[in-house]
């Protein structure tokens, strides 16, 4: 059997089991946390397609997702449109902010750190007018409505937020193998690697790292009404916090930064970490250290994620067998 | 092809280049050759739209395109390589190659036939899989020339493509740009190696301090006062022709 069709099938396998885990796992408590291990891959692919790809590290990945929050909610809140429309526009208003913030910081050739951190501004920024302005509900937040439904896009059990966050996944998934296999994304890896040969080359660097942010944003504005509708309720701090920006960008490098299953593969170690030093130890604070060291140790020793651990491993069976 | 009006390029008050008229036409080999820090490389550079010039135009086709992006230029059939290789380094050859092809194609397949076509005309075939960054200098600078060939240009920009190459090597790559030029790609290159120059080139310009001192065939131009002064110094061209005489 070929590499590829091996894959093939190995993937088609991996989603055989999560569509029917629900019939298996009859424990709230182990959905809700594939239910978040799905959500933080998800939102940690839109972040690696911007920075993983492309290479343009941002800190205030979480704009998009806060503004996706909002924008569902008070759709939902003040004109009575369901979220399963609201979620439409949610994606529109990431991409739009996506374009808006990427046209301001590359047009002015924003790179590296500086990049990174007007992002991280522009969140910040966001956080505090949604907690200034009135149709946001200002700093007591939104409260949503428990009314659970297709419409809604709420569930009365745990399986329905399941399935709701597998479809996000797995549309993140096929979003990234695309990228593996086409123009735009040999373009995106040809801008992380050396922007101006890139340019040299006729790529025109600023709309691919446009339409990168825009997905991104898109991305994240999904995510935002999935949040929302989960927890029924958001505030600033919660729609813009900057752990989640920290998330997203830690499950891309611990993963494997630029890779299909990074994203993924990160938040599974991360949560399953998490979840487990937790368990375990009873101390307040001392799992959140736990947590802390395992990273260190990723990162120090892993530079290519754990997806380069793996390609690694079987890079060299393979020599060894030729 | 290309004209160069009175090109002017400033860094504050250094004037690297400083009201150049040059030339291109088509089919030809041109070179520019000059002294290190005369301003070549500038002159590349404000020519392919990677720095704006403060004077003069650049014309290719007759149309202006001084105030285009370099990937629009390179659109437009004119492409440039860099003097310090700046290969994709996490990517192979094939890929490198493929990033200029699909330039013209957005098609993987097509793509990919098109780098595996340039390749083998800049014979790196053999090389396809290895990650660039493991290549040799000499290799950098073939996927340097074979890169910006995939994009299928018209006019191909060659900056000190045979620097730090041996003596084999520079022969090889020699006959690779005669090959190039005789598939219809004009060639406008900026070299130090001087029988290379001879070799490759119809016309030769000569460039120090930012202005041109110098043009025409390059054994002309080797042999002018002006251009052996500007390379050896004051009194260069009088001493080296008494040698001659004794």
């Amino acid at each position: 059997m070929t590499l590829k069709a091996k894959n093939a099938l190995l993937f088609g396998l991996a989603f055989l089991v999560a569509a029917l885990a629900p019939v298996g796992i009859s424990s709230k408590f182990y959905l809700d946390v594939l239910t978040l291990i799905f959500f933080t891959a998800y939102i940690g692919q839109s972040w690696n397609i911007l920075g993983g790809y492309a290479g343009q590290f941002s800190f205030g990945g979480v704009m998009f997702f806060g503004t996706g929050a909002y924008t569902s909610s008070i759709l939902l809140i003040t004109f009575g449109i369901p979220p399963i429309f609201g979620i439409f526009v949610a994606v529109l208003m990431g991409a739009f902010l996506g374009f808006l913030v990427g046209y301001l910081s590359f047009r002015s050739g924003l790179r590296g750190s500086y990049f990174a951190l007007i992002t991280l501004a522009f969140a910040e920024l966001l956080r505090v007018l949604a907690n200034s302005v009135e149709f946001t509900g200002g700093g007591v937040g939104l409260f949503l409505t428990y009314a659970p439904g297709l419409k809604n896009l709420q569930f009365v059990s745990p399986t329905g937020f399941y399935y709701f966050s597998l479809f996000l996944l797995v549309i993140s998934l096929v979003i990234a193998l695309w990228l593996e296999r086409s123009r735009f994304g040999a373009q995106l890896v040809a801008i992380r690697e050396n922007e101006e040969a890139a340019e040299a080359l006729g790529i025109d660097t600023l709309k691919c790292k446009l339409y990168a942010i825009m997905i991104m944003g898109g991305m994240g504005g999904a995510a935002g009404t999935f949040y929302a509708q989960k927890y029924l309720y958001i505030d600033p701090p919660i729609s813009y916090s900057i752990a989640l920006s920290v998330e997203m960008l830690l499950v891309s490098i611990v993963g494997g930064l630029g890779t299909v299953f990074g994203p993924l593969i990160g938040s599974i170690v991360l949560h399953v970490v998490n979840e487990v030093a937790r368990h375990f130890i009873d101390t307040p604070g001392l799992s959140l250290i736990v947590y802390g060291v395992i990273l260190i140790f990723i990162i120090s020793y892993l530079p290519n994620g754990l997806v380069g651990l793996f390609r690694k491993t079987r890079g060299k069976k393979e020599d060894g067998g030729a | 092809m290309l004209e160069v009006k009175q090109l002017t390029k400033r860094f504050g008050g250094l004037i690297a280049v400083s009201t150049v008229d040059l030339s291109v036409i088509e089919g030809e080999i041109v070179s520019l050759i000059g002294p290190n820090g005369a301003g070549k490389t500038t002159l590349f550079a404000s020519i392919a739209g990677f720095l704006k010039p403060d004077g003069g135009d650049v014309q290719l086709h007759g149309q202006s395109i001084l105030n285009l992006k370099p990937h629009k230029i390179c659109q437009r059939g004119m492409v440039r390589t860099f003097q310090i290789t700046q290969p994709f380094a996490a990517l192979n050859t094939l890929e490198n190659i493929m990033v200029g092809a699909y330039s013209r194609t957005g098609d993987k397949a097509l793509a990919q036939r098109e780098a595996e076509r340039v390749a083998d005309i800049v014979g790196m075939t053999s090389q396809l899989h290895q990650k660039a960054d493991g290549l040799t200098v000499a290799a950098r600078k073939r996927l340097e020339l074979a890169r910006a060939l995939a994009t299928k240009p018209k006019l191909l920009l060659l900056d000190e493509v045979m620097a730090g190459l041996n003596p084999t090597e520079i022969d090889e790559i020699v006959d690779v740009i005669k090959g190039i030029r005789d598939t219809g790609v004009t060639i406008f290159l900026i070299e130090h190696v001087m029988k290379a120059v001879v070799n490759l080139s119809d016309r030769t310009y000569v460039l120090n301090d930012g202005k041109l001192i110098a043009q025409g065939t390059p054994e002309s131009v080797a042999s002018n006062p002006i251009v052996i002064e500007a390379y050896l110094g004051h009194g260069a061209a009088a001493a080296m022709a008494g040698e001659g005489a004794t």
